[in-house]
């Protein structure tokens, strides 16, 4: 009786299996084309994951990077003790709020004077000018940098301010004028990038409206303010929502390289990415590196959470998830 | 049809676009003609686009020390080669596996890919993982592999592309003829999706070529396998690079042009891209436009 039992059980497991075996012999192939790419995202994406407990731990190099003791928030009690957790955190905050906003107006605007350029190839010559920065890596944008701020050889002090019989600024050790060598630098890198960008949004917003408004006497600015803007607006609402998902991620390129590490700078270059590399490579202190770490992908996943939450608010299709 | 308010808004676009067009390329011209100047007149009257002098001093020091730079040039090509092509390949297979809507466990998948895009561990956490574990320092990996090899976005690029591009009832056809998926993906996904693969493999190329970062983080300052980017990084942090690394040749401190050097360098190290970029800035326009380029 039990006998039989057992091997009705059997059977219907051999046969489960083969079933399933027909389903999925279809898909293995799929399954193996995946492979490859999830092994690297484990490595490189979750596997940091459990990196990330290094920020709970004591660093005792003796029982190995991974053993030191768990010492609970100690870590970040200490970063939060310094005066450099508050100025990272207010130039990365701050410094986004200002780029969002220039980049949306700066852009937004050139893109709706270069949409009435009606010249082909006026308007090819300037889309490659402007968009030539943008290919260029953040090393080389710093030798740029210094070749018109360096204090003894650069182009500034030596031909501008001379011109106008100024003293030679020594802009490298000055933190006041960095806010705005920065935001220009950014701007200088980017705009192509943005007009091209919303160019194509421009672009998508029919032609009829335009007519009907021509036809109804009202004036380009009418237009602008009255079509333009309107249609334009529920993506940049939503660019700007998204944004504030990335408000606690800096550029570490422009804000590591531009400085090119000067100490002087600190207080007006320092952003969170900058401070948690520099803990690191040059400090070597790995706990307080991996504090900031945390800090920063815990506060900005919990904005990036709330800024979609926003986002499926306003509109289901924008969201990210 | 145009009134002439159109044609002062017209003419407002080129002016204000001359200029930006003249801003964005400037800072190249100086660093050109600086990498020309004669090294006493950089000195004296600092980097200027009126030199007092020229000179090819800058580029003679750069051959002697071919030994570095041109090694450092052959290590940005094999890896921005080798990684541009094994990314590409691995975001179009995982992509092409996340098309099938009909796939069991899809979803799972798309988590797992969607997830690493929205949180990650932060850059420290990834160089314990890849320095303790991995040992990837010094090695060739340490360019080639941490963040730059595959992203999320490029996936689903990709998969979006195989999905809502390529008409579901050729692959249909093709699996009644008896083709199996990897058949398939090679001789009618692949083929089809070229538009979408090349921008997305000149993005990752250009991120390749650009990356100073992972040099940063992998490579100790004297190790032989700097790419032109980090070699430009290392010099940022220390004037005297060049020298300590020319590779037993005996050059006279002193006689190393170093103010012109610097920007002759700069000028290699983008001479390239800057050949290059009137035949792939088509693709980039196009991809921007359609998205498919992340800032």
């Amino acid at each position: 009786m039990q006998k039989a039992i057992v091997k009705n059980i059997n059977q219907t497991d051999i046969k489960r299996g083969r079933k399933k075996k027909i389903v999925w012999k279809k898909y293995i192939p799929l399954y193996l084309m995946a492979l490859p790419a999830l092994i690297y995202l484990f490595i490189n994406n979750y596997l940091p994951l459990f990196g990330m407990q290094l920020a709970f731990r004591e660093l005792d190099y003796s029982k190995g990077v991974f053993n030191g003791s768990f010492v609970g928030l100690q870590n970040f009690k200490f970063l939060f003790a310094t005066k450099e957790a508050w100025i990272m955190t207010r130039n990365t905050v701050l410094y986004n709020l200002l780029f969002i906003i220039v980049d949306t107006i700066v852009g937004l605007g050139f893109a709706i004077l270069f949409n009435e350029i009606r010249s082909k190839r006026a308007s090819r010559f300037y889309q490659s000018a402007t968009l030539i920065p943008y290919f260029i890596s953040m090393v080389v944008v710093s030798y740029l940098g210094y070749a018109f701020l360096s204090a003894e050889n650069g182009f500034i002090n030596n031909t501008v301010l001379r011109i106008f019989g100024i003293e030679p600024v020594s802009w490298y050790s000055e933190a006041k004028y960095w806010p705005f060598i920065l935001l220009f630098v950014h701007i200088w890198k980017g705009l192509g990038y943005s007009i091209l960008a919303y160019t194509a949004r421009l672009i998508t917003i029919n032609d009829e409206y335009y007519e009907a408004a021509t036809l109804d006497g009202a004036s380009k600015w009418q237009k602008i303010k009255c079509i333009t803007i309107p249609m334009l607006k529920p993506a940049v609402i939503m660019m700007l929502v998204l944004s504030i998902g990335r408000m606690f991620y800096s550029d570490f390129g422009l804000f590591y390289q531009m400085p090119m590490g000067n100490g002087m700078l600190y207080s007006t270059t320092t952003t969170i990415d900058t401070y948690s590399f520099r803990a690191l490579m040059k400090l070597g202190d790995i706990t307080m590196s991996s504090a900031t770490g945390v800090y920063q992908s815990v506060v900005g996943f919990i904005l990036l959470l709330g800024a979609n939450l926003v986002v499926r608010r306003i509109s289901k299709e924008n969201a990210l998830f | 049809m145009r009134t002439a308010s159109d044609k002062r808004w017209a003419a407002c676009g080129h002016i204000l676009m001359a200029v930006l067009s003249i801003l964005a390329l400037t800072p190249f011209l100086l660093l050109l003609i600086a990498s020309f100047t004669e090294e006493n007149a950089a000195l004296r009257n600092g980097y200027s686009f009126f030199p007092k002098a020229w000179s090819l001093d800058a580029y003679k020091y750069i051959l002697q020390q071919w030994g570095v730079i041109g090694r450092s040039y052959l290590v940005t090509i094999i890896v921005t080669v080798v990684g541009t092509l094994s990314g590409v390949v691995m975001a179009a297979m995982i992509g092409y596996t996340l098309s099938k809507r009909d796939l069991p466990g899809r979803n799972i998948i798309l988590f797992l890919v969607t997830f690493s895009m929205l949180f990650n561990g932060g850059l420290t956490a990834t160089y314990i993982i890849y320095t303790q574990i991995f040992q990837i320092k010094n090695t060739i990996f340490g360019l080639l592999i941490p963040n730059l090899l595959l992203n999320g976005y490029n996936i689903m690029m990709l998969r979006n592309y195989f999905e809502f591009t390529i008409p579901p009832a050729l692959i249909e056809a093709a699996h009644i003829d008896g083709a199996g998926q990897t058949m398939i993906f090679r001789k009618i996904v692949v083929p089809l999706s070229m538009p979408m693969l090349a921008t997305v493999s000149l993005t990752s190329a250009l991120r390749y070529w650009n990356d100073w970062m992972n040099g940063v983080y992998y490579l100790s300052a004297n190790s032989k396998l700097q790419s032109i980017q980090t070699i430009l990084n290392s010099m940022n942090e220390n004037i005297k690079f060049l020298q300590q690394n020319n590779m037993g040749t005996t050059v006279d401190a002193s006689s190393i042009p170093s103010v012109t050097v610097r920007m002759a360098i700069a000028v290699v190290g983008i001479a390239p891209i800057l050949c290059l970029y009137p035949f792939f800035q088509k693709w980039f326009v196009k991809g921007i436009a359609a998205g498919a380029v992340k800032e």
